[in-house]
């Protein structure tokens, strides 16, 4: 092998799309910095934090082993969707290969009556918030937008349009704020929201007025950008010149940088920031430092843009791998346990891909439903027009 | 019954929403203190509190995103987007979002927003200030687009807009705020409805907004000619009423339609090709239609050469009688 070409990851990555061309540019190594909260290292081992490790300590084996369990299912979820992408049963996939701690850390830090607002990569969160896994492959294979009832679990509709739903969150936040469900000390009442966006999306001028609102308005709302360092092809340099999460400093409340691979930690500077959400001390902006192992979608090529060995840095800071050793060598799951989660997301797998396929295309006249909650004389005509022009090859062929 | 301004029908129609319904709150810019640049919503922050007149920072994606997500909590957010020609930074939440998040949520989630926007020239503004802009709207499937006329008219389709389950568009004509009139007891119809605000039997001019009062000077002309103008106020561009507008021009057999919007794919054109569709053999002549150039706004010393003016409207009143 020549010094140019690099061997396939052999990988719990999965896909080998990570071989990337020898010549692309060389970039800074991606380093969280003193700053970045951590409180387990690559290698798995408890790194002391006083102010944090209080809200750790809390949680129970159970609840630990509980975290793995969610980490390994969503991956598992993840890479069928990304395998029926392959077999064409999906239009398009977006991975969060590499995302799952930063998206099951904050996901599982939310209390029942939070609201979630999305970007169309947190297939982690919408676990956590109990959507049925089945309904996010809907959009990806054409058979509805979104399709769920975003109040059932309090996790709105994925938006493609980046940054658009950090405003949806702050107003959310607002009507909260106005609902008097702040700061009552009900643990059952208070509540906060969390907007999931990219680093990519902290270009986009929503972004910065989701920030000016809430801050002004002291909205209790979590702003939780996972900087995967890349927007589809742009590294985040193209995007910013100062660390993400020293922006919030600007817009006059705290910002946190948090290792997003690091899911004790993720859960812990999120829950942090909810409370203090909760409390009324007003929005957090948490950049949790991650990494998109995989491409920005499938239809997107990474080896066009990024080297191996940036990939090969990153799949040492596996945010599952650490877990696990940290789980095993604190005696708090055992291989029975690990062996069993196994089992289960072969079963999750298995059972997406069943349900996948079972969806049912939707109705000609589907498309005409639901486009105004009150009778539309336009959308109604058009929608009679269709049915009889379809009705009239019916009797043709009657005939 | 009581005169009134339009302006002044649009805050009355406010204040019985927010009286009526205390999920009902305002945002936009200078509204609270001040009462909004044209002081339609003067007085209200006073008696309904800062939480539901609200200011907003200067951000008008901030303010419909915003909006979107009170909405989401279950708010009923009536917007003001202070000049016609700010609603362009707002423009991706109002298409992409509150347009289809009804439909994107199979039916489960409803986006009862106002969005108020003063609209059209005639009142030596500077530069986008006085733009007419609702086509793009009335293109968008989702949205409602409605536009009063006078102060009655005002009063009630803000009441029917706020108790709309869908998003609304709501055209205030700014050059005929300051109009006065009689406010009924009840309204004219529902939102969707056109009204036809004079009878006559030569020509059908159809309007909406600013228009409508030109259109009933034009008809009032056109009367010491011994020629009988009927004018309907369409009221609702999304929906258009097509039953009433059809019902109109089979009456008369030749329409001519009015607005301050360029006539380029404008109003006047779907009404134009609906006709055909429609009326094609009961129409003496083609669908005329009166409106702005194909040029940016111009500057106010240019307005009046741009915007259809009485002899403008009774020029294609002349050449549809000549078919």
């Amino acid at each position: 092998m020549s010094d140019n070409e690099v061997a396939p990851l052999e990988t719990a990555y999965g896909v080998d799309h990570h071989v990337t061309r020898a010549d692309a540019p060389d970039r800074p190594a991606q380093e969280g910095g003193p700053d970045m909260v951590q409180l387990l290292s690559p290698e798995g081992e408890r790194v002391p934090h006083p102010e944090l490790d209080g809200i750790v300590d809390a949680l129970s084996d159970e609840a630990l082993r509980g975290l793995y369990r969610d980490l390994a299912l969503v991956r598992r979820f993840d890479a069928e969707a990304t395998a029926l992408q392959r077999q064409g049963e999906l239009g398009l996939w977006a991975s969060l290969l590499g995302q799952e701690a930063a998206q099951v850390g904050s996901g599982r830090a939310l209390r029942r009556q939070d609201y979630a607002f999305p970007t169309y990569r947190e297939h982690g969160v919408a676990w956590c918030r109990g959507v049925d896994p089945v309904n996010l492959l809907g959009m990806f294979r054409g058979v509805n937008h979104g399709g769920w009832d975003p109040n059932e679990k309090n996790f709105h509709l994925y938006t493609i349009i980046i940054g658009a739903q950090t405003l949806h969150a702050t107003g959310y936040a607002m009507g909260v704020q106005r609902d008097g469900d702040v700061g009552t000390g009900d643990e059952g009442r208070d509540t906060a929201v969390i907007a999931y966006f990219g680093d990519g999306a902290t270009s986009q001028g929503d972004v910065s007025e989701a920030l000016v609102f809430a801050g002004v308005n002291n909205s209790p709302v979590v702003f939780f950008c996972q900087n995967n360092q890349w927007a589809i092809s742009e590294p985040n340099e193209k995007q910013t010149r100062a660390p993400l999460w020293h922006r919030a400093r600007g817009f006059g409340f705290p910002g946190i940088r948090v290792d997003g691979n690091d899911v004790l930690a993720v859960y812990a500077v999120t829950k942090q920031a909810l409370d203090a959400a909760r409390t009324g001390q007003g929005p957090t902006f948490v950049e949790a430092f991650t990494y998109r192992m995989g491409a920005h979608t499938t239809s997107d090529d990474p080896t066009k843009y990024r080297v191996s060995a940036e990939v090969e840095v990153w799949k040492h800071r596996d945010p599952i791998e650490r877990y696990k050793r940290w789980l095993t060598t604190t005696g708090k799951a055992d291989a029975d346990f690990f062996d069993a989660v196994d089992a289960e997301a072969d079963e999750l797998g298995g059972s997406v891909r069943e349900r996948c396929l079972a969806m049912p295309d939707p109705e000609g006249p589907e498309m005409f439903r639901h486009v105004y909650a009150e009778e539309h004389p336009v959308t109604a005509r058009e929608r009679e027009w269709f049915e009889g022009y379809h009705a009239s090859f019916e009797e043709e062929v009657a005939r | 019954m009581s005169s009134t301004t339009l302006a002044k029908g649009i805050t009355s129609g406010l204040r019985a929403a927010m009286e009526k319904d205390a999920r009902v709150v305002l945002l936009g810019e200078d509204i609270g203190k001040l009462g909004g640049v044209f002081r339609v919503t003067e007085g209200l922050q006073k008696d309904f509190g800062e939480d539901r007149v609200i200011d907003t920072p200067l951000a008008e994606a901030g303010i419909v995103g915003t909006a979107i997500g009170m909405a989401l909590r279950g708010y009923r957010p009536v917007v003001e987007i202070q000049f016609d020609g700010f609603v362009y930074p707002a423009f991706d939440h109002i298409v992409s979002q509150v347009a289809k998040l009804h439909s994107r949520s199979l039916g489960t989630v409803r986006m009862p927003m106002v969005i108020r926007i003063p609209f059209g020239g005639g009142i030596g503004a500077v530069e986008h200030h006085s733009e007419s802009n609702e086509t793009y709207f009335a293109h968008t499937a989702g949205l409602r687009v409605v536009a009063c006329s006078n102060p009655h008219d005002a009063h009630w389709m803000i009441r029917q807009a706020v108790e709309s389950d869908d998003p609304v568009i709501f055209y205030e004509p700014k050059r005929r705020y300051w109009d006065k009139g009689e406010v009924g007891e009840a309204p004219d119809g529902d939102l969707g409805s056109a009204r036809v605000v004079r009878e006559g039997d030569d020509v059908t001019l159809l309007a909406y907004g600013p228009m409508v009062k030109t259109c009933l000077q034009a008809a009032t002309a056109a009367e010491e000619d011994g020629r009988s103008l009927e004018v309907v106020d369409l009221r609702s561009l999304s929906p258009l009423d097509t039953g009433a507008v059809l019902a109109s021009a089979r009456k008369t057999g030749r329409v001519v339609v009015v607005h301050e919007a360029s006539t380029f794919l404008g109003i006047g054109a779907e009404l134009s090709a609906m006709l055909t569709e429609e009326a094609f053999y009961e129409l003496e002549a083609p669908v005329l239609r009166v409106g702005g150039y194909n040029v940016p706004y111009p500057p106010s010393r240019l307005e009046e050469e741009f915007l259809p003016d009485l002899d403008r409207v009774l020029d294609a009143v002349d050449r549809s009688l000549a078919y």
